[in-house]
């Protein structure tokens, strides 16, 4: 009886610190608070037209579009859809060069190795798969599983080599996995809800990486210590994007509460909000140009904002998709921007 | 049956009451209901909700239909592995589409509100989009308006050019909000066309996901009527023989069903019916679309994935927690783990938003001209122009272009980058006789690129090479990095143990680390250094040659497809 007391007690003065802390933590946040960021932007030109336009449409998937990514060669885009193949395109000449049935018909997630000569998908399958790609043989031939979620991958990517694979999942966990012997490496806990995005830190000096969830929280991650170093919130819903800021300071987001922001890692707080009330429908997918000036989002409406980030305003609206954008990316080096969509397209903008 | 139309009939007299049910079932504000023509609507459509049973809490609280309800779970697994097309996401079977969920868990619930909230502005009586009856030579038209009024409205109302206005009007039909009177494609076009409103009972919120036998029986009901208006669709008399053939057996029920709503509809007023069947056309326009329309019922697998994973809405939340965390002790645990987070966050230093404003600004202006979204490239975007001059320029292995060699003062990271910039580097650390740092730092970067299994290997090489007491190379580390370095060393020697000597991170205090060293000391001398100047200015010439180059290259281009 006495431990059970003496154990609410406990649990009282821990809310009670916990619930201290906080108001110490707004306070000094308040302080710092000084002027917000379309305030200082105030300053700068705006931005004149931006003639971003459709440049390519790639057409070959008989089902929803559901992730792509960019190959380091700038030009190759690899795409998985609803109807369980993965699909390798020249971007450039629009012409597919391998087509790969999988084994789950839902490929959720699907990236590029650093090589450019391995990609990595996953699904419904709970796994993460990854097939080297060779003109010679049959891509999936040589695939091999490296790791398995107790639920579906949500998204995927390969920090610094073709060695490891980063996952996020449904089971509202992360995983660092060794690609050879499809060893754990190490587990992020803490999301409590299913992990919708991950997004490696650009810095090289850095070993950390972001991911977004729909517990409405964005987190960075320590990949040595495998702890959650920092985490923002502020988002109404679930968060389905996280993209850092190519400057490795900050992170833009997209929800399902129809608004993109940014947090800022030194600010240690949301600096910018992108929202406009004709915006109803959530966002999917977003990527920040190379200046970070430009932020692109996707959303379940069929277009595309495209968002000054210093100014916090929207500088145009791409249509085009005739469904969801489900998937959105900045090429390498910048020259361009590929989404994929419900509509079972792949277009390129320019 | 025959209560059931008994009760279609007391509805309709009794309007008010009728309106209650309508507006509350769709838990939605009662504006929409404050117009005339918008009444009738609402009590029409609360009296076929009487009849219809399309939605489960229907039929569970009227009694005496018990045989027809008690039937329908059974045929909804053979209905979904003979669904036609559009049915497509049913058909993929996740048990969680077929239990209706609570309309807080529906993924689209914050994008429902939203909707619902405009279109209560636009059906407020005052200022929202003009709603009238329209009298042609023999007919009367109830409760519509055209979409030239509703662009008109938007455009007044919601800082948005006609363009916009029109997407989000399409897609608020697409989602069933408002239809075009005569149209099965959901979609708004800005001209006299006609439109109406959807009644709240309809509305996607209420989370509907109507049976195929629904379906049947609103097909079939159709066919009853014989009217011009209401013929079916090419479409809908395949669904409709599709339909017959998958419930032959059962088709005295949907037969009997249809004949008693049939009957109630033919009691009703006139121009009440008249609304009445388009909005229930327009219901069955969303959950059964019009082959190449969209259908906006269908969900992001991985949010059914997930509200198939939480038992309910409230206690999903902690479903998936660490095997640390035992029941009893997890609050304890939580809270513990939650100060320690909130200590961290207030020890952390954190820069004032005036300083994090100018610092995201100076960064853009600094690579605007870098970015092909800004700046067109020296040798043109390569989708604009199909030009792989771009490309083949950056491939170009000793013709380091003047932007790119600007760009190496921008920051360490930039110069390492860059192989060109790397090599100077090194070269550079060379003659100063420090070049152990880039290699070690290089060292300690690629073993973390190594496959698991020569991770050890490597980890004992770059001791023996760069940090050992007799090590031909070593490094200067400060004496508490260097303490940790090997405590890692011998515990855990994983591909991070060498970070604490190697790695600035950004959430620790900087120690004095190689990389660190590198970044304050040799780096910024590099730049000073004529090595960097010569470097610079040497491209600097070449540029100017180049750009005449680059206009006969551009003139002269292959064909991208050829290459």
């Amino acid at each position: 009886m006495d431990g059970a007391v003496s154990e609410t007690e406990h649990i009282e003065r821990l809310a009670r610190e916990a619930e201290s802390l906080k108001i110490r933590l707004d306070d000094e946040r308040q302080k710092l608070n000084d002027v917000t960021l379309s305030v200082v932007a105030d300053r700068l030109e705006p931005i004149s037209c931006i003639n971003v336009k459709p440049r390519r449409v790639l057409k070959g998937h008989q089902a929803k579009v559901l992730c792509s990514d960019w190959s380091p060669d700038k030009r190759h885009i690899v795409s998985s859809s609803q109807d369980g193949k993965m699909i390798i395109w020249d971007a450039f000449t629009t012409n597919k060069e391998h087509a790969v049935t999988m084994p789950t018909t839902w490929v959720i997630a699907c990236a590029y190795a650093p090589s450019g000569q391995l990609v990595a998908c996953g699904g419904l399958d709970n796994k993460v798969t990854v097939y080297p790609l060779s003109l010679e043989d049959d891509v999936s031939a040589k695939k091999k599983t490296v790791g398995t979620h107790t639920s579906y991958t949500s998204c995927c990517a390969f920090p610094n080599s073709d060695q490891q694979v980063l996952t996020g999942s449904g089971d509202s966990t992360c995983a660092l996995w060794d690609v050879e012997s499809g060893q754990l490496l190490q587990n992020f806990h803490g999301h409590s809800d299913s992990v919708m995005s991950i997004d490696l830190a650009p810095s090289e000096t850095g070993n950390t990486f972001v991911s977004g969830s729909c517990d409405k929280l964005v987190f960075i991650w320590d990949m040595r210590s495998g702890q959650c170093v920092q985490s923002f919130e502020g988002h109404e819903s679930d968060v389905n994007s996280v993209r850092f800021h190519p400057s490795g300071d900050a992170v833009a987001t997209g929800s399902d509460d129809a608004t993109c922001r940014l947090f800022d890692l030194r600010a240690d707080k949301e600096v910018a909000s992108y929202t406009k009330e004709s915006i109803i429908f959530g966002a999917n997918a977003v990527d920040l140009s190379i200046s970070g000036r430009l932020l692109f989002a996707g959303y379940n409406d069929y277009t595309v904002n495209v968002w000054d980030t210093l100014k916090c305003q929207r500088v145009a609206l791409l249509y085009g998709h005739e469904n969801r954008v489900s998937c959105l990316r900045v090429s390498p080096d910048g020259t361009a921007l590929s989404t994929g969509s419900w509509d079972t397209t792949l277009r390129v903008w320019a | 049956m025959v209560t059931a139309t008994m009760s279609a009939d007391k509805s309709t007299s009794s309007t008010s009451q009728a309106v209650a049910i309508a507006t509350t079932s769709s838990s939605s504000s009662t504006t929409a209901n404050s117009q005339d023509e918008s009444k009738t609507t609402a009590v029409a459509a609360a009296a076929t909700a009487g009849l219809d049973r399309t939605a489960s809490q229907q039929q569970q609280k009227t009694n005496n239909s018990g045989a027809v309800s008690k039937q329908q779970p059974r045929t909804q697994s053979a209905a979904n592995l003979l669904v036609p097309p559009t049915l497509a996401f049913t058909a993929q079977a996740h048990p969680a589409v077929l239990t209706a969920p609570a309309p807080q868990d529906s993924p689209n619930y914050l994008t429902y509100k939203k909707m619902e909230a405009l279109i209560g502005r636009m059906q407020n009586e005052e200022n929202g989009v003009p709603v009238r009856t329209v009298k042609t030579f023999m007919t009367k038209i109830p409760s519509i308006f055209t979409g030239t009024d509703l662009i008109t409205w938007m455009m007044k109302n919601m800082d948005v050019d006609d363009q916009e206005a029109l997407h989000v009007a399409h897609l608020m039909a697409a989602y069933g909000y408002l239809f075009p009177i005569d149209d099965h494609c959901l979609s708004v076009k800005n001209d006299n066309t006609f439109y109406r409103f959807q009644t709240p009972y309809f509305w996607p919120s209420n989370c509907w996901e109507p049976e195929n036998t629904d379906y049947a029986v609103y097909l079939w009901k159709r066919t009853m009527q014989h009217k011009a208006r209401l013929e079916l669709a090419d479409y809908e008399a395949e669904y409709l023989a599709r339909l017959q053939k998958l419930f032959s057996r059962k088709w005295e029920f949907i037969d009997m069903q249809a004949d008693a709503q049939n009957k109630a509809d033919k009691k009703r007023d006139k121009l009440e019916r008249k609304v009445l069947d388009s909005q229930e056309r327009a219901f069955w326009d969303v959950h059964r679309p019009m082959p190449g329309c969209v259908n906006t019922t269908e969900l992001d697998i991985k949010k059914v994935c997930r509200s198939q994973g939480r038992p309910t809405s409230s206690s999903g939340a902690c479903q998936h927690s660490g095997p640390l965390r035992k029941l009893v002790n997890r609050s304890v645990d939580e809270l513990r783990h939650e100060i320690e987070l909130l200590k961290l966050r207030l020890d952390r230093r954190i820069i004032k938003i005036s300083k994090v404003a100018e610092a995201l600004i100076n960064y853009s202006l600094q690579y605007a001209e870098y970015d092909p979204f800004f700046t067109v490239p020296e040798a043109t975007n390569p989708w604009i122009t199909d030009s792989l001059d771009f490309w083949e320029q950056e491939k170009a292995p000793k013709d380091v272009p003047l932007r790119r060699v600007k760009r190496w003062a921008f920051s360490l990271q930039e110069l390492l980058q860059d192989p060109v910039g790397r090599e100077q580097f090194i070269k550079f650390l060379d003659k100063e006789f420090s070049g152990e740092n880039l290699r070690f730092w290089e060292a300690v970067r690629d073993l973390k690129t190594l496959p698991r299994r020569q991770v050890e290997q490597q980890v004992k090489f770059i001791w023996d090479e760069y940090m050992a007491d007799e090590a031909p190379c070593p490094v200067n580390v400060d004496s508490k990095s260097l303490e940790i370095t090997k405590k890692n060393f011998k515990e855990r020697p994983d591909q991070w143990c060498y970070d604490v000597a190697a790695v600035t991170n950004i959430f620790q205090a900087p120690h004095a680390h190689v990389y660190h060293l590198m970044k304050t000391d040799s780096y910024s001398r590099y730049l000073r250094s004529d090595m960097y100047k010569d470097f610079l200015n040497n491209s600097k010439k070449k540029a100017s040659v180049k750009g005449i180059r680059s206009i006969v290259s551009f003139t002269g281009r292959k064909d991208p497809q050829a290459v």
